[in-house]
């Protein structure tokens, strides 16, 4: 149990550049959650961070530690792999033993941590198999405990999940939240997955292109998202984003579909004219009676039905799409449909720059 | 899967399998039933007169104090061999599978004495260690070393196991490079996270992992060195100095050439059959089971 902190950490392979910067602090016994698209350097991170790869330039700490330049076995963390990386012609037991038995510890200690961590991984029946006689979900409860015996100061896990089924996935995800509590050992989880980084993690690190978007609690990121990409990126379906103009001297957007929408929490920076982008989750969206001025005219081109809701997907006037998400059934199958936009519940962006622009004063 | 051709008859799958068939018959079926038919004969010194005597050659070779040296110096030179060939190569090999520049030019290098010719590489290596012409020869000498491997049988034997085990490397380089490539590196590199240090790592990790390549390869190796060493040491030592480098397959062909011992050759001839058979039912009873782990 220990802190990390990541300082300026940057990564580049030959001229291509992965990672730009980077800059995190995690407490003691955080669950952190890096997420992001393939390619956009959380794996990089991680991996500088448990001493696989060397970073360009910055320096992590651990406890306090300076381990930028110490080797992976000098780093006292436990990292589980995506492939959970089992050593294939060890049993469980031996699997799990194994960094134990290296750091010389006495034989009746090893035995009692391996038994204690199979019991609370369930996995007590399996210690005399060999990895390929378990299933997958064995080998990642496997892979968990070959970590959890180490008693590290820091847990490291690579896309755990993303090599079990679904249902699976959903039960490891809740086991190891469980887990990382109960022990309160520090972490950084890796996912590209939005819906494992929302229920997993304290905070968030949403990363794109080798930036850290935005680095807060899941609520704070889905309420507040920093810029257009985060804002994309969690929250599923994704949230609309509408081009706009700044009117009203800053005190309303004019959407490019028509409706003018006027902010609930005053006005925004920057010329009348200005180029915006109006972001509305698709859950935020009502249908709006015929009277209501400043509503969108949608034509609907798909209709999901969920059961508790239905997911409309349509194309607003000027042509770009719409993803709504409405309460039940849709009311009489129609072809179009009017919905308005609680102003409370509308983000706005900067055009140019994708960053979210907040009220002024 | 794979998809069966089933043919219907026994015409064409036999046409289609004659030219090995016929290999196998003219190569290794005939010799090696005349050879056993040989050994249970004795023919007088002019081969006029020929006799069958069952198992006394079999008989007589096993009891002969100069087979058994032969047998002991096959044994000596065959684990010289198998060990100077395999641990060599593992540690090329383990070099290689490191990401180094110019690895491919490095590789490449290293697979090409596989292309040598046995009495060549055996001149080459002669040409080497010989005590007056030899480079490395001289240089011991002039070091106050006394080298000549036509005198000392030590030395000759040295010679012989370095030049058949150069020879080797290569093929158990190739065999082991690509048994390390196919180890996944997470699993290293969740060794090295465990703690494991590299020379642990090899030990603990890497070696277990290669014990079936490793078996292979003692196997190929001894027969290799059992077999297909004849060339090099008849172009290096001629058996010499005194029988000091004479292993069971040059005695074979000294007794059966040079003496016209047939009888006795054809003995000889067939033990080391047998000895080859052993040893490639062990390897695939091994393979069979240990493919994985």
């Amino acid at each position: 149990m220990a802190t990390l902190s990541v300082e300026g950490v940057t990564k580049s392979f030959g001229a291509t550049r992965v990672l730009h910067g980077i800059d995190l602090r995690v407490s003691e016994g955080e669950m952190i959650v890096v997420v992001g698209a393939s390619g956009c350097g959380k794996s990089t991170l991680l991996r500088i961070v448990a001493g696989l790869e060397e970073p360009s330039a910055g320096r992590v700490r651990i406890g306090g530690r300076d381990v930028t330049e110490l080797e992976p076995s000098d780093r006292d963390v436990a990292m589980v792999f995506q492939n959970y990386a089992l050593y294939p012609h060890m049993t469980v037991e031996r699997n799990m033993a194994y960094g134990l038995r290296i750091r010389g510890l006495p034989k009746p200690e090893i035995a009692r941590r391996v038994r204690e961590a199979a019991e609370l991984l369930g996995i007590a029946g399996l210690l005399d198999r060999r990895p390929r006689q378990l299933s997958g979900g064995q080998r990642q409860r496997v892979a968990m405990g070959r970590a959890i015996v180490r008693e590290p100061a820091l847990f490291l896990f690579d896309e755990p999940l993303s090599n079990l089924d679904a249902r699976l996935r959903v039960q490891m995800r809740a086991e190891i939240r469980r887990l990382q509590r109960r022990l309160g050992v520090t972490s950084l989880f890796v996912t590209h997955d939005q819906t494992e980084a929302m229920t997993l993690g304290d905070r968030l690190v949403v990363m794109h292109a080798g930036h850290a978007a935005q680095v807060a609690t899941p609520m704070e990121i889905w309420a507040r998202p920093a810029d257009t990409f985060v804002a994309g990126f969690i929250g599923s379906p994704s949230m609309n984003l509408l081009e706009a103009v700044l009117a009203e001297e800053g005190r309303a957007a004019r959407l490019r579909a028509g409706p003018v929408l006027r902010f609930a929490d005053g006005p925004r920076p920057g010329p009348e004219g200005r180029r915006l982008l109006v972001g509305v989750r698709p859950e935020h969206l009502r249908p709006a009676g015929a009277d209501e001025a400043q509503a969108l005219d949608v034509s609907l081109d798909l209709v999901e039905p969920l059961g508790s809701e239905s997911v409309l997907h349509g194309r607003v006037p000027g042509g770009e799409a719409l993803t709504a998400r409405v309460a039940g059934a849709l009311p009489a199958m129609a072809d179009g449909l009017r919905l308005a936009i609680r102003p409370a519940e509308a983000h706005v962006f900067d055009a140019e720059s994708g960053l979210r622009l907040d009220a002024v004063g | 899967m794979r998809r069966r051709v089933i043919f219907r008859g026994t015409a064409l799958p036999l046409l289609l399998l004659a030219p090995q068939l016929a290999v196998t018959a003219v190569f290794f079926l005939w010799p090696a039933g005349v050879a056993v038919w040989q050994s249970v004969l004795q023919q007088d010194a002019w081969g006029l007169r020929t006799e069958f005597v069952g198992l006394r050659n079999f008989a007589e070779v096993l009891a002969d104090p100069d087979w058994r040296a032969a047998a002991w110096n096959t044994a000596v030179f065959s684990a010289a061999v198998a060990g100077l060939a395999m641990g060599a190569a593992l540690v090329l090999a383990a070099q290689a599978d490191k990401s180094i520049r110019g690895a491919r030019a490095y590789r490449t290098l290293l697979i090409w004495p596989y292309a040598v010719a046995p009495a060549v590489a055996a001149v080459l290596w002669l040409f080497l260690f010989h005590p007056s012409i030899g480079l490395i020869g001289r240089a011991l000498n002039a070091n106050g070393i006394p080298w000549d491997t036509r005198l000392n049988g030590g030395q000759a034997m040295a010679l012989v196991v370095l030049a058949a085990a150069w020879k080797q490397v290569s093929y158990n380089f190739i065999f082991f490079l690509a048994g390390l490539q196919a180890i996944p590196k997470s699993v290293l590199e969740a060794a090295s996270i465990d703690g494991a240090r590299p020379v642990r790592r090899f030990w603990t990790i890497v070696f277990p992992l290669l014990s079936p390549t490793t078996f292979f390869l003692l196997v190929v190796n001894l027969v290799y060195a059992f077999f297909d060493t004849f060339g090099t040491i008849h172009a290096l030592t001629g058996g010499g100095p005194g029988k000091a480098t004479e292993t069971l397959i040059y005695k074979a062909y000294v007794e059966g050439v040079q003496n016209t011992n047939l009888g006795s050759a054809a003995a000889q001839s067939v033990i080391l059959m047998v000895l080859v058979i052993a040893l490639t039912m062990v390897q695939f009873r091994f393979v069979e089971r240990r493919v994985h782990y």
